[in-house]
């Protein structure tokens, strides 16, 4: 092989440095495959070698595994933190509280409004009668109030409170040092624990941003294609349409909307996609307008193979490799766009956990450091994991890098 | 070293790391180059020659290559151990080297002065006047007409062979000990490989520099070589003088390369049988546009009226420059780029079409191209890539029929039915261009377009396609359209043969005859140029 021809292009994936089969023409040149049966659903071969890559990319690959638990243990931020047990069982009969919501005449009350297993009185009760209880490690859901604090709110993370603070709170009527619940992360200006808030707002920012990123892709990627493939006018129009909509001012436009709007999770998320979804086009467009000239395209439309077709089973393959590169850094975004707006107020309705109202309570307690740094040290955390999976999936795809 | 050795290269490995593999891509060759001699290094793609070559200039991509021995002697040093800051010495220098794509060989950004200069502002600290005087003195050298207008040009505006000429102007303005050229003419035409080759041999006579000249192709080794080394596998398996080894190769793979030449036998014409295409001047124009509105300012005639004719189970070989509008041809004819004119085929009028209504008449016309590597779609297996078109016109045909279908066709061009459901990369160039034939043929067609179905391919493969080819023609009397600037596979295909220049028909008629006896003093400097290397007189192509 040519030393200079080497890295030709993604499409060949000449493996730099490998000469090419030098044996006769007509034996097979490969190792043998796996006979007679296709080989459908196994790794292809291209893509075996780059999830090898990825994972020769330590940093990428632990930046994946800790990504991965800390979404997976997000999602079940119920058992982790939830102001009601998982299990009881009371009288011969067990309640899933976490599942289903029972009245408190159940437990022995008499006002017949849902049962607060926090309440005082409840647990007595259920003490009284030996029920047994398996509660989530915290015992704060994302809403609930900690009416026992050590002092005003936000109060600090318990095991940061000394002789002077529990003096403090025995003087001034608050809950005495010995009997508090833990608080990991302190409370904040409501009340409402920090590390619920911290688990419930990670889950739904990664959510938020994986539903974006993937509606934003599809529509993308589908609006690229028909622009590159089909080219001439539909491209011209569909280009200055595009470069129209992107000169209007996002920002403004989405305080606008989200004041007009009552802003929850899926109108913010339309919003977003508003804007969000040309990030992809421009590239899609490219590698479309590239690859329909490929001599297997031609050899396509030669056959007879309908456009649909050929976009498709034979373009979109090389498009989605360019896609893929960038999903990692366009999820990052789009979490810092939510995050950014939650901190302007603008975000998510009241109440809801997010990253953003934690990082605005941080600005507006300076006297609470742990609200502002929880915040801080979270966002940096998930978008520097983000990146460096999106730096190594890049790595991956990229036919000329070679690993030495 | 002894007197008279230019460069010595001794027991030099070459490996290549990717991964946790380390694969060997040159073992322990050794060969000398002697002062004022050319030496030339031949082997097919992938036989490690054109490594060998860069690592002279070590301009491999070091760390994932490297010499796990050998040694290369230049002027009493030896070249692997110097420092990098003492290599950069050499190169450009004392040893410089010619790539194969003076396309790309150039910096599009600077003009011709401007590449020149750096050269010898680099080595010579030359700048100004005696810097210009010198890029001018080298530029006549190579052949360049009229320097002084071409100082300030870029390379675009410049021919390939003229792109050529000024790498090898850069190459000799330091007046090097010894000049490496890299398959320097793969990519010209044949009439600029000849006037390039002519040119280089001139400048080695008459400078008096070693030579060392990497190619694949035997018939310029011997118009240019005094000393030959052939290289397989990463080892050099034979060297001599070319006369010594060209008269009496000792090694089976020598023998086999200089017998590799394909077997002429071409189909009959036949002018009894039914036509099966016909055009009536054919145009494919392009639109110049320019200013805001787009306005149409003039075209570029890619096929300027051609008027074809093709009946069934001939093959009409259609030859011609690079540019000269063949391809065109061969892809309006299938009606993959529209055109203007007539096309009558199976006597029905193509011209017009729709896409949709063209694909009854796609059954029956296919084509192969030229790029083996980029005609298959990587990520498909074999057996999808050839049931593709079954699928299209066959849409009622059950999986096993269709099956039956691939592992015939596989068998038809000479491939193993069972490799069917690997990918396209794991086969060799050759193997991967019978697949595309097998594309073709498992349709089967009447007519198929070929075009430039071997030029990619090595010597020893391209006489294996040209038989295979020649034999599915017998087989399924099938008809060709053979596109091709290669004579010799053209002549051992061609019943018919049109010779085509600036997208029009310079001379046509019956391939045995024209070869025989050409009319125009272009057909004849072409058929020179190829059959025996010789450049035409001024005037008759370009240069």
């Amino acid at each position: 092989m040519d030393a200079k021809t080497l890295p030709k292009s993604a499409e060949t994936e000449i493996e730099p440095g490998i000469p090419p089969e030098l044996k006769p023409d007509n034996e097979p040149a490969g190792p043998l495959g796996l006979g007679g049966l296709p080989r459908g659903f196994e790794f292809s071969p291209i893509n075996l070698r780059r999830w090898q890559n990825f994972k020769n990319n330590r940093r990428g690959y632990c930046s994946l595994w800790i990504f991965l638990v800390l979404f997976v243990l997000s999602l079940l931020a119920e058992f982790i933190a939830n102001d009601k047990p998982l299990f009881i069982h009371y009288d011969g009969k067990s309640f899933f509280p976490i599942f289903v919501t029972y009245p408190d005449t159940d437990f022995g009350d008499v006002l017949g409004t849902a049962a607060d297993y926090r309440d005082p009185y409840l647990q007595k009760f259920l003490d009284e009668h030996h029920a047994i209880e398996i509660w989530a490690p915290i015992r704060f859901s994302y809403t609930t109030i900690n009416d026992r604090p050590p002092s005003a709110f936000p109060s600090k993370p318990t095991w940061l409170l000394n002789a002077a603070d529990c003096d403090f709170a025995a003087k001034n009527g608050y809950s005495k040092c010995g009997t508090l619940e833990y608080n990991w992360l302190g409370t904040d200006d409501q009340g409402r624990d920090v590390l619920a808030r911290l688990i419930y707002g990670f889950r739904i920012s990664v959510l938020f941003g994986l539903v974006l990123t993937i509606v934003s892709s599809v529509i993308g990627v589908a609006a690229g294609a028909v622009q590159g493939y089909f080219g001439g006018w539909t491209d011209l129009l569909f280009q200055r349409f595009i470069e129209i909509w992107t000169s209007v001012p996002e920002l403004y436009l989405l305080l606008i909307i989200s004041s007009v709007l009552v802003p929850g999770f899926f109108v913010l998320l339309g919003i977003l996609l508003l804007f969000s979804w040309v990030r992809l086009v421009g590239l899609v467009r490219a590698e479309f307008l590239r690859g329909r000239n490929f001599e297997y395209i031609q050899a396509a439309r030669a056959l007879g193979v309908s456009n649909k077709v050929i976009m498709f089973r034979h373009l979109l393959p090389n498009a989605m490799v360019a896609t893929m590169t960038f999903l990692p850094f366009v999820m990052s975004s789009s979490v810092m766009t939510l995050t950014a707006l939650d901190f302007l107020g603008f975000g998510l309705p009241p109440g809801s956990p997010s990253l953003g109202e934690l990082l605005s309570q941080g600005k507006a307690n300076v006297q609470a450091p742990w609200l502002g740094l929880t915040g801080f040290f979270t966002v940096a955390l998930m978008l520097s994991l983000l990146i460096f999976v999106g730096e190594a999936v890049r790595d991956a795809f990229d036919p000329r890098k070679t690993y030495t | 070293m002894s007197e008279g050795l230019c460069l010595s290269v001794r027991d030099l490995s070459i490996a290549f790391r990717s991964g946790q593999r380390e694969t060997l891509a040159v073992d322990r060759v050794s060969f000398d180059i002697v002062k004022g001699e050319c030496t030339a290094l031949v082997g097919e793609s992938g036989s490690g020659k054109s490594v060998t070559a860069l690592s002279i200039l070590r301009l491999l991509p070091y760390p994932a290559a490297r010499h796990p021995s050998g040694s290369i002697n230049f002027q009493g040093q030896d070249l692997l151990q110097l420092t990098e800051r003492q290599m950069r010495r050499v190169r450009g220098d004392d040893i410089t080297i010619v790539f194969q794509e003076p396309m790309t060989s150039l910096n599009p950004l600077h003009t011709i002065e401007k590449q020149i200069g750096e050269i010898l502002l680099l080595h010579r600290g030359l700048t100004g006047a005696p810097a210009r005087a010198r890029t001018l003195e080298v530029l006549n050298q190579v052949g360049i007409p009229n320097p002084e207008t071409r100082l300030k040009s870029y390379p675009h505006q410049l021919s390939g062979g003229q792109r050529q000429r000024v790498m090898i102007a850069m190459a000799l303005a330091n007046e090097p000990d010894l000049l490496i050229a890299d398959e320097p003419t793969t990519a010209l035409d044949v009439t600029v490989q000849a006037q390039i080759i002519a040119l280089l041999k001139d400048l080695q006579a008459r400078l008096g520099m070693s030579l060392l000249f990497i190619t694949h192709d035997l018939g310029i080794v011997r118009k240019i070589a005094q000393r030959v080394c052939v290289m397989k596998d990463g080892k050099i398996v034979e060297h001599g003088s070319v006369e010594q080894v060209f008269a009496s190769p000792q090694h089976p793979y020598t023998q086999a390369l200089l017998a590799a030449e394909p077997r002429p036998d071409p189909a009959p014409p036949q002018p009894n049988a039914p036509m099966l295409l016909e055009t009536d001047q054919l145009k494919v124009w392009f639109p110049i546009t320019s200013g805001l509105m787009r306005k149409v300012v003039g075209h570029v005639k890619a096929c300027d009226g051609l008027t074809i004719t093709l009946r069934q189970g001939e093959t009409l070989g259609v030859v011609g420059e690079s540019g000269s509008g063949k391809s065109t041809l061969g892809r309006a004819i299938l009606r993959l780029i529209s055109s203007e004119g007539p096309i009558a085929f199976m006597g029905n009028n193509l011209q017009g079409l729709r896409f949709k209504e063209m694909r009854p008449y796609r059954r029956n016309m296919q084509i192969v191209f030229q790029d083996p590597y980029g005609s298959l779609s990587p990520r498909m297996s074999v057996a999808d890539i050839i049931k593709e078109g079954l699928k299209v016109h066959h849409p009622d045909m059950t999986e096993r029929e269709r099956d039956q279908k691939v592992v015939q066709a596989l068998g038809d061009v000479g491939l193993d039915p069972e490799t069917r459901f690997r990918f396209p990369h794991e086969f060799s160039g050759g193997q991967r261009q019978r697949i595309a034939v097998a594309r073709a043929v498992v349709l089967e067609p009447s007519f198929i377009v070929l075009d430039e179905p071997t030029s990619a391919l090595d010597m020893l493969i391209q006489a294996q396609m040209v038989d295979l080819l020649r034999d599915l023609q017998k087989r399924h009397n099938l008809t060709y359209l053979f596109i091709s600037h290669d004579l010799r596979v053209v002549a051992a295909l061609a019943s018919r043969l049109v010779v085509m220049r600036h997208g029009q028909v310079v001379e046509a008629g019956d391939a045995a005859e024209l070869f025989r006896n050409p009319k125009t003093d272009y057909t004849r400097a072409l058929f020179a140029a190829a059959f025996k290397l010789e450049s035409a007189p001024e005037g008759v192509v370009e240069q």
